[in-house]
């Protein structure tokens, strides 16, 4: 028996749809990314990317129903934010008309609740409690995660993500977008002894995070520079090695102070092959199991909302009627 | 025939059920809450009729121009509720709609249709009643400041919609003495969709639930110099 919960997640520019079955797990999943559309602006053009949902969130459930030859489901969860108002909005009424015209519940999920629980996608799935941090191009938090639903924002970025300053820094530097995989690349050609960029808000007490002045530091030293291939990797490398440094100079405070053993990775900055290794040698030393999704679970998604939506439904966590948006939307409130 | 129509494509919100004949409508004016309102609205309308979202047989919809965010809502709404229902759906002009309902209020047989489309424009288009009773696009639908429509030669013709509250006095200017008489505070209304809906329908102008999309006129909305789109309408 069971249920089958159809995922819909569409808050930034990755349209993802997915069915997940209480009893078999993870049915199918399908994802049109965006990233193409926005490449030629540097980011992400918030009225483009609900253009582009409109489009593309039917063909994908069509594609996604008949592939599973299904005709309807149990639940519809949909990403009610926190995320682009535009681009939620497209989910939010798909979502719930779609639960409606079926006549079954709607629930809105919290996109970093989905991101959070993705690492119980696969196995070996992690036990609660556990500290996540959850590193995207919308967000840098470290969240205490006691069990599902029981979240505890434990520090954040007070301005700029971490994949945020990813892609601004490629932008200064003239590399593509999304910067995250470019810098990345170019980091493997620098000179790691080349520059030497601040750790921020690392001297200081507290789990919050602050990238907007590296960006900052990246562009006076750039300028300062003779630009050519060489120094454009120094600095890429430079800057790459600030961030992983500040990332897991936090992680090891927050396990430090709460005593967790097991780190969950999430989010699209937590696909970097470097920031990987490091924190694997931050948990071997403390003695911390480390969990990472498949990189196709770390970017925005739609298996994640279904399987946060199965969750949800099994505790009847229904939506009305009327639909919303909820762009900015903290965690302590669910 | 059990026809469902819906618009948010402005500041109306609006709902309207078509069974052999009958109609049944709701409509508010209510800027900003078109998601808290259309489905709600919508199941009163079904429940009132004892009627399932999979009994009905085609779903009509405003598919613009307009607000680019209401629009996206009845689009994704449309979208959900046809593919759910397994239901075809009819994509509706949001300035014919004016002008239907300007044919309905009046009688008026000659409409030209504006909206205010802020950003110093307006959706501006020209409509004249067929034998049958239906609104048929005689000036193409464009996006345009108001001192550049798009006039008719002959006629007299009634003006209608939020562009003849904003723009009042140029477009009665410029219409000059081809216009009748000018209503602004008129707004899409979809009871005034189903006449033109049960048209297209005969006609097999029918598409499947992924082909309830925008029709936005306004393409340009990327400020390449600051990377960023202007506000929505």
């Amino acid at each position: 028996m069971g249920f089958v919960i159809l995922g819909i997640e569409t808050s930034c520019d990755e349209t993802g749809v997915a069915l997940y079955h209480s009893e078999q797990g993870l049915l199918g999943h399908a994802l049109y990314s965006q990233v193409d559309l926005h490449a030629k602006y540097g980011g992400v053009v918030p009225e483009l990317a609900a253009r582009d949902h409109v489009r593309k969130l039917i063909p994908l459930i069509k594609t996604l129903f008949s592939e599973h030859h299904l005709k309807t489901v149990d639940g519809v969860a949909y990403t009610a934010g926190p995320g682009l108002i535009g681009a939620l909005l497209v989910g939010a009424a798909v979502g719930r008309s779609l639960a409606w015209g079926w006549q079954v519940p709607a629930i809105g999920v919290h996109h970093m609740e989905g991101h959070l629980l993705a690492s119980m996608l696969e196995e070996p799935t992690p036990t609660f409690p556990f500290l996540a941090l959850l590193v995207s191009g919308g967000h840098t938090q470290l969240v205490n995660v006691a069990a599902v639903g029981k979240y505890t924002v434990l520090g954040e970025s007070v301005d700029d993500a971490a994949g945020e300053a990813f892609d601004k820094t490629a932008k200064l530097l003239g590399l593509g977008y999304p910067g995250g995989p470019a810098i990345a690349r170019l980091a493997k050609q620098g000179n790691p002894d080349a520059f030497h960029f601040p750790r921020p808000m690392t001297r200081q007490p507290g789990l919050n995070f602050s990238f907007s002045g590296l960006k900052t530091f990246v562009l006076t030293t750039w300028k300062a520079q003779e630009q050519n291939e060489q120094t454009r990797a120094d600095v890429a490398r430079a800057f790459e090695d600030a961030v992983i440094d500040t990332l897991a100079i936090k992680c090891r405070r927050a396990l430090q102070e709460t005593g967790l053993k097991s780190l969950v990775i999430a989010g699209g900055v937590g696909a970097n092959q470097r920031l990987r290794t490091r924190l694997t040698e931050l948990g071997n030393k403390m003695k911390v199991a480390v969990y990472y999704p498949h990189p196709i679970f770390c970017t925005d998604n739609g298996a994640m909302i279904a399987y946060a939506g199965a969750l949800r439904f099994a505790a009847k966590q229904f939506e009305p009627l009327a639909f919303e948006a909820r762009p900015r939307w903290s965690m302590n409130d669910l | 025939m059990k026809l469902l129509a819906i618009d948010t494509s402005t500041e109306a919100c609006s709902c309207a059920l078509y069974i052999d004949g009958e109609i049944q409508n709701r409509s508010v004016i209510a800027p900003r809450q078109h998601a808290a309102l259309i489905l709600p609205m919508a199941d009163e309308l079904l429940q009132a009729a004892d009627l399932k979202p999979n009994q009905l047989d085609v779903l009509a919809f405003v598919r613009g121009p307009g607000s680019f965010t209401g629009l996206r809502i009845t689009c994704g709404v449309a979208q959900g509720i046809a593919f759910a229902a397994d239901i075809p759906v009819i994509p509706i002009s949001s300035l014919a709609t004016l002008a239907q309902a300007a044919n309905i209020e009046y009688g008026a047989k000659n409409v030209l249709a504006a909206i205010d489309a802020r950003m110093k424009e307006i959706y501006w288009g020209g409509y004249r009643l067929d034998n049958e009773g239906i609104m048929r696009c005689e000036l193409d639908e464009i996006v345009c400041q108001p001192e550049k429509i798009s006039l008719p030669t002959t006629g007299k013709w009634y003006g209608t919609g939020t562009g003849w509250t904003t723009y009042a006095t140029q477009l009665s200017t410029i219409v000059g003495n081809l216009l009748h008489h000018y209503q602004g505070e008129r707004y899409p209304q979809s009871h005034a969709m189903i006449p033109l809906a049960l048209a297209a329908f005969k006609e097999g102008k029918i598409e499947s639930a992924e082909n309830a999309l925008p029709v936005y006129l306004r393409n340009k909305v990327v400020n390449i110099a600051r990377g960023n789109p202007p506000g929505i309408l």
